[in-house]
């Protein structure tokens, strides 16, 4: 038998029996990210596609929810700080290694971005808003002339946003399930994913939803590709990745990992998604919510696991 | 782009109005010049020597002060041959006993019944009023020999003092018949003298240390680690007999995994092999024993198989062990254990020992046993003692001649009355022992404490015995206070100073003062002619050629050897003490006693099926039950488990980690639950557990229900005939998976 | 310069006066260690083994904690030693998450803290409180570029291991074996 114990210290909550540093606030910041992400590079694609009418929806009224995501994302960030009257030292400094200070110098681009992308599509959705003040009317109409070079900026930056809720997790070798260049790819289709589904939440149009169905179901076919590859990768690998993989094959986080993420949050959706196109009346919030809920949950369940996977010593 | 400043603002907001913005940038202001690696440096740091008393080993060091005067930290002290300047986890843990909310905060008055732990604050005159009215009247009316003091620890000197001008000379020390006393007296009747603490053993030059049972490592004696530890370094070999796989059994050349209770098959077989294979120190027993013919005839037939077929140890490894032994010798020592009470045949276990040591010529050479020295300080002068009439021994007429020191649990059975004893006490007082914890059988110590007229326990923290007293003295921890002059004996004779680093906290008190109070009240004041400690301490420290102001400084002295050598030299005569002036293999003593004079082994009962034997020791990080409060100490380790071996938590459905009770043979189960600890460090026929947990004192938040006590699962004691120590090893458990009904609530 | 130090598995007893002592000298508040004892016994009684480990920050030379940290608050000082600036720190844990070998935890107060070498210490000429304090002396300190120093002499004539040197962090924690 072999007994590995520790006789003394470490008796740290956040630490033992597994680290537990990471509580709700990182993955809700990284999925709010990831939805914001997606709902910004639909926006910003489809005026440089300059399908801005016909996909009203994804680019104007979805993105003046942002802000709003991304606030709130900033918020769950900043209640994950234990040190948080030290925030502004976020901001001091950038440092190119560290993702958290990409992301937050990354953040510090998008939020602004997204109040001015909000601000110019503002009086499309509601026509009788008066900005009052002719400063502020100017720079709308300046932005305004802008805009497609705005939708660039939105474009790119949204995928290194998107790209960043996962690097989040893939920079930190010393978590084994969290230790794969997948990390990156999958959240940020997870994110167009669900930026995909807040935008059919919020169409009356049906075209447009039916676009972003069919955009749906092909984002998920790919992240279901990520998913099959990240595990294969985990199981053709060392002891330690196989032990974290394992935690989502047979370990604790088996059933929520598989029922929450890949049936509820991918398969149902992608067959209700399917029904629909065929014609069959499906509620279009069941597929959406559903999306939404998934790439929810596979943050926090990712994050949670990560922090349980460990190197073995 | 937004600026910091407005950065926070925003993210202020988010929030709902902390209050971020208003001061951030004066904070950056405040924190930018501030060191850049964020390491904090102590300045006007003050210190004050100390000796420990977290245990009896009584290291020297020094108590660290904040520049606001509190406790920083506590260190050995270089110069201090118990130390070497570095404490064991429970010194350098030393100040959680201080800062414990927990203590004893003031004088205590019962209130119901005893044991109920009801008590009344008092002030420290109505309590020595009290306590001094009913001393007087048990001297009146029964005598002043039936008070007794049980005491362990320092403040033990002043009021043994108060006891012995009271006119008794009961003091006795858990630390005799509950712990060295089989060791002291087998020593004495093999060379004349006892082994002593620190133990007189030579350790750090050692070429082979052989531990029967001794858990250096988890016995965290401190020099004796240390010294250990050198050895390895000098390559040194270890044996280790002991039925736990201990940290000492990991670091030895040789485990012998020995069935419990069979030492002295074991010993004896090394003691054949020794003299068959002829390879004992022939011209150390030639010059130095006595009855080296008889013991050769003794163990004739003794041989390892012989022993194999007791001890399960292998007889192959028992001749290689006896044959790593005898080409170290004689820098060799067979360790002579501390805590030596298991089976009740210890004396004759410790005497085997004893023997081995002297077949090896280890006495008195290099890497065996070396000759201590140490200081003669003179007490301060006083009138002489009365004498008394009766004493302890008393109750017990024709038993225990050869015991030197009072028996603690001699003074509890001669509590209770019965018409065959001579002398029964009618008043204790307990200084620094928590009795419950420490002495075997608490039906019969309670039964003790029933029949006392008074009972007064001084100790800092609520204990177990605290709960049973009449008066509570509260004292203050030996971080606040002086003590007498620690003068034990080591290579080179040396004294150490213990002063108070801050005032006590509360309304504590150190036992020196107390002492003295009491001593005016019943008209003793002439035995403590002192004004203050100061000025006894001062007194004495100048007979040695030193002073207290300069012991403040210095904190330990060391002084020159003024007679002999650390060892004998080749060719010395040396007269022993024993009545043949030699070292006894056959002891004489022993004999006109009635006792074998030569250790036999005798069988020792088994565990019925379904039992444990209940094995017991020492974790590093704590000293018994004094220290399973301490804050530093519990947050190191903070209940114990109970070990139990893979098969058998097999059979039981037992996992790892799992609560459960324990119940021994007498229908006793564990007031608490213990948490299993799943380990194959453990034999298949017994369980082990840290003694000194499972408090039932709520005052203890930390303590209180954490883990298990053994004490209150060891009713059964198989006395030493000897001596009188009380064997506690003989005791078996079963696990049960519930609390217990009131049926057997004792 | 670069600070090691080295601990010999075969006379360490798992005292924990190491974590104790830490906790004192550094005032580390009760409920948290910046160092701490694994005891590992592998077989089955009786032939049986155990390795115990005194184990801390590995004050790695390629160290992920300090990469990962958004503000520099965790940064490389004299001697390779990794230190944490506590006015720096916003407590995103980041690096607790960095570390493979759990040496960091959260202050109370919010920042991040972790064994130093107990540079304050050094500085002044004293060994590491752990080091210092430790009873079977089985700690050694010092520089690696100095052949003399206590840890360099033992790495020289003993076998040693790291932990996990796998995982690419360059530990300068040694165990002797
Ligand atoms: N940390 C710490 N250190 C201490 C103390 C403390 O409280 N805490 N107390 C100090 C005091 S006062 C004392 S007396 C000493 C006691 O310490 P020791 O004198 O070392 O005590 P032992 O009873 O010899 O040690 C217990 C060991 O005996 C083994 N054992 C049990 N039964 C048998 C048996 O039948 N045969 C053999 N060969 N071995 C057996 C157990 O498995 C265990 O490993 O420790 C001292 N040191
Ligand atoms: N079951 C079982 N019984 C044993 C042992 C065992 O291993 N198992 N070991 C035996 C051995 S070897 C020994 S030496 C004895 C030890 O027996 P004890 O010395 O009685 O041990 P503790 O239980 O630590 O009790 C010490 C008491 O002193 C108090 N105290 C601490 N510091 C001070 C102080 O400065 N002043 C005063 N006034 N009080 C203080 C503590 O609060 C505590 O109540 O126990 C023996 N009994
Ligand atoms: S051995 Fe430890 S507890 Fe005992 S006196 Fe020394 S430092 Fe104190
Ligand atoms: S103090 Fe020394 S012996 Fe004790 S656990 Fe720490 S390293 Fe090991
Ligand atoms: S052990 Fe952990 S905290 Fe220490 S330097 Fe290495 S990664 Fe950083
Ligand atoms: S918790 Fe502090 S030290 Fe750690 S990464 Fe964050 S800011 Fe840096
Ligand atoms: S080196 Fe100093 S800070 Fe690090 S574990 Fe040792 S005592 Fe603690
Ligand atoms: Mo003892």
């Amino acid at each position: 038998m072999r007994e590995e114990i520790i006789v003394s210290g470490r008796a740290n909550p956040y630490i033992d029996p597994h680290l537990n540093i990471w509580h709700w606030q990182i993955p809700l910041y990284l999925f709010l990210g990831g939805l914001a992400a997606g709902i910004l590079f639909f926006a910003g694609m489809y005026t440089i596609m300059g399908k801005e009418k016909a996909y009203s929806t994804a680019v104007s009224k979805a993105p003046l929810i942002v802000p709003f995501l991304l606030i709130l994302g900033l918020i769950a960030l900043f209640l994950d700080l234990k040190h948080k009257l030290y925030f502004w030292r976020l901001y001091t400094t950038i440092r190119i290694e560290s993702p958290m200070s990409w992301g937050a110098w990354v953040l510090m681009l998008v939020t602004p971005l997204s109040f001015i992308w909000a601000a110019i599509k503002v009086r499309e959705v509601f026509p009788r808003w008066d900005w009052k003040f002719d400063v502020l009317k100017n720079l709308e109409t300046f932005f305004m002339k802008h805009k497609l070079i705005l939708a660039w900026i939105m474009v790119v930056s949204s995928v290194i946003l998107g790209v960043y809720t996962g690097i989040l997790f893939s920079a930190f070798n010393a978590r084994p399930l969290w230790n794969t260049s997948i990390l990156g790819p999958l959240f940020l289709a997870s994110g167009l994913s669900a930026g995909a589904a807040m935008i059919m939440l919020l169409s009356k149009d049906h075209a447009e939803r039916t676009l972003f169905a069919k955009i749906d179901i092909g984002i998920i076919a790919v992240e279901m590709f990520l998913i099959v590859h990240m595990f294969m990768g985990f199981l053709a690998s060392t002891q330690v990745q196989i032990d974290a993989a394992g935690l989502f094959l047979g370990g604790p986080y088996t059933a929520s990992f598989w029922i929450f993420v890949v049936i509820l949050g991918m398969i149902v959706p992608v067959i209700l998604e399917v029904l629909e196109l065929r014609k069959y009346k499906i509620p279009v919030v069941i597929p959406a919510l559903l999306v939404l809920f998934g790439s929810l949950m596979m943050r926090f369940l990712i994050a949670f696991a990560g922090q349980e996977s460990r190197w073995l010593y | 782009m937004a600026s910091r400043r407005d950065f926070i603002k925003i993210s202020g907001l988010g929030i709902g109005g902390l209050a971020v913005s208003a001061s951030a940038y004066g904070f950056y202001k405040t924190l930018a010049d501030t060191p850049p690696d964020g390491t904090k440096l102590k300045i006007n740091v003050t210190r004050t020597p100390t000796y420990c008393e977290i245990c009896f080993w009584k290291c020297a060091g020094w108590v660290y002060k904040n520049e606001d005067g509190s406790i920083w930290k506590v260190v050995g002290n270089d110069e201090d041959q118990h130390s070497n300047g570095r404490f064991c986890p429970r010194g350098t843990g030393g100040p959680g006993m201080y800062y414990d909310e927990d203590r004893l905060k003031t004088p205590l008055i019962r209130t119901e019944e005893r044991g109920k732990q009801s008590f009344r604050e008092a002030s420290w005159d109505e309590a020595f009023d009290y306590i001094a009215d009913k001393m007087k009247r048990i001297a009146e009316e029964y005598g002043p020999e039936c008070f007794a003091l049980l005491t362990h620890g320092s403040g033990g000197d002043y009021f043994g003092t108060l006891i012995k001008a009271f006119g008794s000379s009961s003091i006795a020390a858990p630390s005799y018949a509950q712990c060295r006393g089989p060791r002291e007296v087998a020593f004495q009747t093999t060379f004349g003298e006892g082994v002593g603490s620190p133990e007189r053993i030579d350790i750090r030059d050692t070429r082979c240390l052989v531990l029967i049972g001794s858990h250096l490592g988890e016995n965290m004696h401190n020099g004796q680690v240390q010294e250990m530890s050198d050895a390895i370094d000098k390559g040194a070999s270890i044996i280790t007999v002991d039925p736990r796989f201990s940290i000492a059994a990991s670091k030895s050349k040789f485990w012998l995994p020995i069935k419990p209770a069979t030492d002295i098959a074991l010993l004896l077989a090394w003691i054949h092999v020794l003299i068959y294979e002829e390879s004992y120190d022939k011209e150390y027993v030639e010059k130095y024993t006595f009855g080296f013919e008889q013991l050769k005839a003794h163990v004739k037939n003794m041989t390892p198989e012989w022993a194999y077929g007791i001890t399960t140890i292998k007889p192959e490894l028992i001749r290689e062990s006896a044959r790593e032994m005898a080409n170290a010798s004689p820098s060799v020592i067979i360790h002579p254990g501390r805590h030596v009470t298991w089976y009740g045949d210890d004396t004759q276990r410790l005497r085997a020992m004893a023997i081995l040591n002297a077949l090896l010529g280890s006495w008195g050479r290099r890497g065996g046993y070396y000759v201590p020295e140490k200081v003669d300080l003179p007490s301060w002068p006083h009138p002489p003692f009365p004498t008394p009439s009766r004493s302890w021994k008393d109750a017990f007429p024709d038993q225990f001649n050869l015991a030197y020191e009072t028996l603690a649990s001699g003074i509890c059975d001669a509590t209770v009355p019965t018409l065959s004893k001579a002398c029964n006490f009618k008043g204790w007082i307990v200084n620094g022992t928590n009795l419950l914890k420490t002495i075997p059988d608490r039906r019969k110590l309670i039964e003790a404490i029933q029949n006392l007229e008074l009972m007064v326990v001084v100790d800092t923290m609520p204990m177990e015995v605290t709960g049973w007293a009449d008066v509570v003295l509260p004292e203050c921890t030996y971080l606040e206070r002086y003590d007498s002059v620690r003068v034990s004996p080591h290579r080179k004779p040396a004294v150490a100073l213990r002063m108070p680093a801050t005032e006590p906290l509360y309304n504590s008190k150190p036992a020196s003062w107390m002492a003295k109070e009491l001593a005016k009240r019943l008209g003793l004041e002439d035995y403590f002619s002192w004004n203050s400690i100061e000025e006894m301490l001062d007194w004495q420290f100048k007979q040695i050629g030193t002073s207290l102001e300069e012991m403040k400084k210095i904190g330990v002295k060391t002084y020159e050897r003024s007679y002999d050598d650390l060892y004998f030299y080749p060719g010395q005569d040396v007269e022993f003490f024993t009545n043949t002036g030699k070292i006894e293999l056959y002891s004489t003593d022993l004999a006109n006693e009635g006792f074998d004079p030569i250790p036999v082994y005798t069988p020792h009962e088994e565990p019925p099926e379904g039992y444990y034997r209940l094995n017991y020791g020492r974790a590093p990080m704590h000293t018994f039950s004094r220290t399973a409060n301490n804050p530093n100490l519990t947050d190191l380790m903070g209940e114990n488990a109970v070990w139990i071996n893979p098969k058998v938590a097999k059979i039981w459905g037992i996992t790892n980690g799992q609560y459960l009770y324990l119940e021994n043979q007498d229908g006793i189960r564990s007031t608490f639950p213990v948490k299993a600890r799943v380990t194959e460090r453990i034999r298949w026929d017994s369980v082990f557990m840290v003694h000194g947990f499972g408090h039932d004192n709520k005052k203890l938040s930390r303590a209180h229900g954490s883990g298990a006590s053994d004490s209150e699962l060891i009713s059964r004691v198989h006395m030493d005939p000897i001596m009188g120590g009380t064997g506690m090893r003989g005791n078996f458990v079963t696990f049960k998976f519930e609390p217990a009904g009131e049926e057997v609530a004792s | 310069m670069r600070y090691a130090m080295a601990i010999d598995t075969k006379k360490c007893v798992g005292c924990s006066d190491c974590v104790v002592a830490c906790q004192t000298e550094n005032d580390v508040p009760i409920g948290y260690c910046r160092d701490w004892v694994v005891e590992v016994t592998n077989g089955t009684y009786p032939q049986l083994e155990i390795e115990i480990r005194s184990e801390r920050c590995n004050q790695c030379s390629n160290a992920p904690c300090v990469r990962c940290c958004p503000t520099g608050a965790s940064h490389i000082a004299d001697g390779g030693i990794v230190l944490v600036t506590e006015n720096k720190c916003i407590g995103c844990g980041a690096c607790i998450n960095s570390c493979p070998y759990d040496a960091r935890y959260s202050h109370p107060d919010g920042y991040v803290d972790k064994c130093t070498f107990c540079i304050q210490r050094i500085r002044k000429g004293l060994e590491p409180a752990c080091v210092a304090t430790c009873p079977t002396k089985c700690m050694y300190f010092g520089d690696l570029d100095d052949p003399n120093s206590p840890v360099s002499k033992m790495l020289k004539i003993r076998k040693y291991t790291t932990l996990i040197p796998e995982a690419g962090t360059e530990p300068q924690l040694y165990f002797l074996m």
